[in-house]
């Protein structure tokens, strides 16, 4: 039994986790969520000079070859910073993407690109409300070219290309990369409740796209892209949901209020507990996702959904209520707090909300027939 | 990451399986058993038996000194036999508390004679052993006990009442914490023995549960005298002692009671629900999955636990949450069954109802698996202090002479 990871990779983290103490500081954060800018330029540069955006992306394709392990686990530590940068957008979503769907040709194209940091890559699957599903995506690909409408597309002002999940002329799902270099794009940013991590709406008219994969496996695909993204935004998640017990606990046991500390009453104490529990499944469904991940197991389909239920259940959970137990000054702008609560939403909606995972579990259950 | 066992490891999952195939049957071929039902006399009697094969087959005692019986082997070993076993349909629930928390204390504080005496009958199933702490006035706050110890000359005369003692009634000996001085703090007062359960004085009544049968006893001590040479720890320290019984219930494994997802899920396949099959039903499938995940999460939390030791480092405190998830999970899923079921959900039949009633008997027995051996609340305590470094609960009989302390009429 070996279900934890290596020593080298817990290596990786602590080296992760001191990088982002100076430089991704909460005062980081909230110069992109004020709107300073659309990310941190710097961080970025800095995640690309360290070997991180290529974490997963091998060694012939320009990439640091750690494999889906290593990238689990910078994946926990960007999500315990709140890092304001397109890192899931374009390494778990894009690249993943062309690892997944593209040509030899494509890989040694673009993966290059994503690793260092040049290209800014997304994935634009959402048209307004509902989740993934057959039939769904009905932006056009005729003659090279793309249109359609899709939104919220996650770091859709600053990504450079664009996967999109579109149909071809026949009407079959296919997935493009958009060129939004290229013109022919129109994109306004939305409004949106965790403004670290913009979204926008992108109006393709004519823009400039390539297929990647089969015809007619767009859907089949996209499904592939979304698992694995599961069990990396996964660990974000639990990296968030764990720093905001951490932050919880400590304010429970400073504030003081009729003569003791807060902490020492059950009401506060029973609710960290059951934070701590959820933290803790969370955790242990995402290892297992790692594991399918890293091995590219026949389980990966039912690990992913477990991993992202039991993420979107914990995070949501323990950023609520570090809120609720810091009272009022848990619902100011002043307090951190929010940054997390914020991020826990985005995420959890980012590549189709519980329910739709939910179902997917039990899809893969069913089709294991083992429970 | 893998789920490889070394070599040693591998080499003993397959001597357990080849064991367990030879000699049990798979619980997927039996019927289903919840673990509320009572333990009738030829239960035990097979309990005992399936002791002894486990014994003679060398998967009894693992961890324990070869001075004893025992295998001498490290902990990751009992949790790979564990893992093995749960596949199938064996007697459980005889000999868990003996072995698994009065021999461990005895093999801490008792005599080299006395270990000589006792550990070998218990290992092979010969004699069977209770643990008597919880009282009427002290569940939760086990150390609020009042059972009395009084000193007379070479042996002490025990009066007073235990409560939720499994077994009682079939045990041979028993562990015992009493009140052996009331006149200081409650936790100074305390002293620990092992007594023999057919004393003059002991009686065990059963206590009839809500589930209808009885798998717990009362006991009561009238003057029952048990010698100063079967006292384990100093006078007074009896707390200390307890400690160390209560720190090897948390190191007991337990399986997945029944009825788990797997069940609701064969139930959900053959109910029907507005014309198709319940599986079908996204309202359905929310709660399946939900179930699913906190199941697959404790198993995987077993894992993160199995492989800290099989490198033979302490666990973390990550496996402090499988009992609190296990009960209310339990709880929620045979009500969700009997919802499912439609007004026939009240029906125990064990003819009518579907899996023998499998999904009734987990309701009627599930509340007691959120109160025994740490109450969902206490569980979360210990969570919230050890794990999180919360600040203890106010304590206002901390200081005060036992005998001083209000007890209020309950």
């Amino acid at each position: 039994m070996n279900f934890e990871f290596s020593d080298d990779l817990m290596q990786l983290r602590d080296q992760a986790r001191r990088y982002l103490a100076e430089h991704c500081t909460s005062k980081h954060v909230r110069a992109v969520l004020e709107g300073e800018k659309s990310y941190d330029g710097a961080l970025w540069q800095g995640m690309a000079d360290m070997g991180w955006l290529g974490a997963a992306i091998g060694e012939e394709y320009g990439g640091a070859g750690l494999g889906h392990e290593g990238l689990c686990v910078l994946a926990e530590e960007i999500g315990r910073a709140a890092a304001p940068v397109p890192f899931s957008s374009s390494i778990y979503l894009a690249a993943e993407a062309v690892m997944i769907a593209g040509s030899e040709e494509q890989k040694r194209r673009l993966l290059r690109g994503f690793a260092a940091g040049m290209h800014i890559g997304t994935l634009a699957w959402a048209e307004g409300s509902g989740n993934p599903r057959v039939g769904a995506f009905t932006p056009r690909l005729a003659g090279g070219k793309l249109s359609g409408v899709k939104w919220p597309v996650p770091d859709g002002g600053s990504a450079d290309l664009c996967v999109v999940a579109a149909q071809n002329e026949a009407g079959q799902p296919i997935l493009v990369l958009a060129d939004l270099r290229a013109g022919g794009v129109t994109r306004t940013m939305l409004e949106t409740v965790d403004p670290a991590r913009p979204q926008a709406r992108l109006v393709f008219d004519g823009c400039a796209a390539e297929q990647l994969g089969a015809a007619g496996e767009g859907f089949a695909l996209l499904e592939r892209v979304l698992n694995r993204a599961a069990v990396l935004i996964a660990f974000e998640q639990i990296g968030g949901a764990s720093v905001c017990l951490e932050m919880a606990t400590a304010y429970a046991q400073e504030r003081y209020a009729f003569g003791r500390p807060i902490g020492g009453y059950q009401a506060i104490k029973h609710k960290l507990a059951d934070v701590y529990i959820a933290n803790e499944l969370a955790r242990s469904n995402a290892y297992f996702g790692a594991w399918a991940l890293q091995t590219d197991a026949a389980e990966l389909p039912l690990a992913a959904a477990s991993a992202r239920v039991s993420a979107c259940e914990a995070y949501h959970l323990a950023s609520k209520e570090n809120i609720q137990t810091h009272g009022g000054m848990g619902f100011t702008w002043a307090a951190d707090c929010h940054l997390y609560y914020r991020r826990s939403k985005l995420l959890g909606l980012t590549i189709g909300s519980a329910g739709f995972w939910k179902n997917r579990v039990v899809d893969a259950l069913q089709t294991s027939n083992a429970a | 990451m893998d789920f490889e066992d070394s070599t040693d490891e591998a080499a003993f999952r397959g001597r357990a399986r080849a064991f367990l195939a030879a000699n049990a049957q798979l619980k997927s071929e039996a019927k289903p058993v919840s673990r509320g039902r009572h333990i009738r006399a030829e239960e035990i009697a097979l309990a005992k038996d399936w002791q002894a094969r486990k014994y003679a087959a060398g998967f009894a005692g693992i961890t324990w000194p070869k001075r004893w019986g025992g295998l001498e082997l490290p902990p990751i070993f009992t949790v790979i036999y564990q893992q093995e076993e749960e596949a199938y349909a064996v007697p459980r629930g005889v000999f868990e508390i003996g072995l698994g928390m009065c021999i461990p204390t005895m093999m801490a504080y008792a005599t080299p004679e006395q270990l000589e005496r006792y550990v070998g009958p218990a290992l092979r199933g010969e004699e069977v052993w209770c643990q008597l702490f919880s009282e009427p006035a002290g569940g939760s706050d086990v150390a609020a006990l009042r059972t009395k110890a009084e000193r007379d000359g070479t042996d002490w005369v025990i009066n007073g009442q235990k409560i939720w003692t499994s077994g009682a009634h079939y045990c041979d000996f028993g562990i015992i914490v009493t009140r052996s001085d009331p006149t200081v703090p409650k936790h100074a007062g305390l002293t620990f023995f092992f007594l023999d359960m057919k004393s003059p004085g002991v009686e065990c009544r059963p206590i009839k549960q809500i589930s209808g049968t009885s798998q717990f006893n009362e006991v009561f001590f009238t003057d029952v005298r048990v010698p100063d040479a079967q006292r384990l720890g100093a006078v007074g320290a009896g707390w200390k002692v307890s400690i160390t019984t209560l720190m090897n219930e948390r190191l007991a494994i337990g399986d997945v009671p029944r009825p788990d997802v797997t069940d609701l899920v064969a139930l959900a396949k053959m109910i029907d629900l507005d014309g198709a099959p319940a599986i079908n039903n996204s309202a359905v499938r929310e709660r399946i999955a939900e179930w699913h995940c906190r199941t697959q999460g404790l198993k995987f939390t077993r894992f993160r636990t199995m492989t800290a030791l099989s490198r033979g480092q302490t666990p973390g405190p990550e496996n402090s949450i499988a009992k609190v998830v296990n009960a209310s999970k339990l709880q929620d899923i045979a009500s969700y069954g009997l919802d499912l079921m439609g007004a026939a959900g009240m029906v125990m039949d064990d003819d009518l109802a579907p899996l023998h009633a499998l999904f009734q008997e987990g309701l009627m027995f599930s509340p007691g698996l959120r109160i025994a051996g740490g109450t969902d609340e206490i569980l979360r305590n210990i969570i919230a202090e050890r794990v999180l470094n919360l600040p203890g609960d106010i304590r206002v009989d901390k200081d005060k002479a036992f005998n001083q302390v209000s007890h209020g009429k309950r």
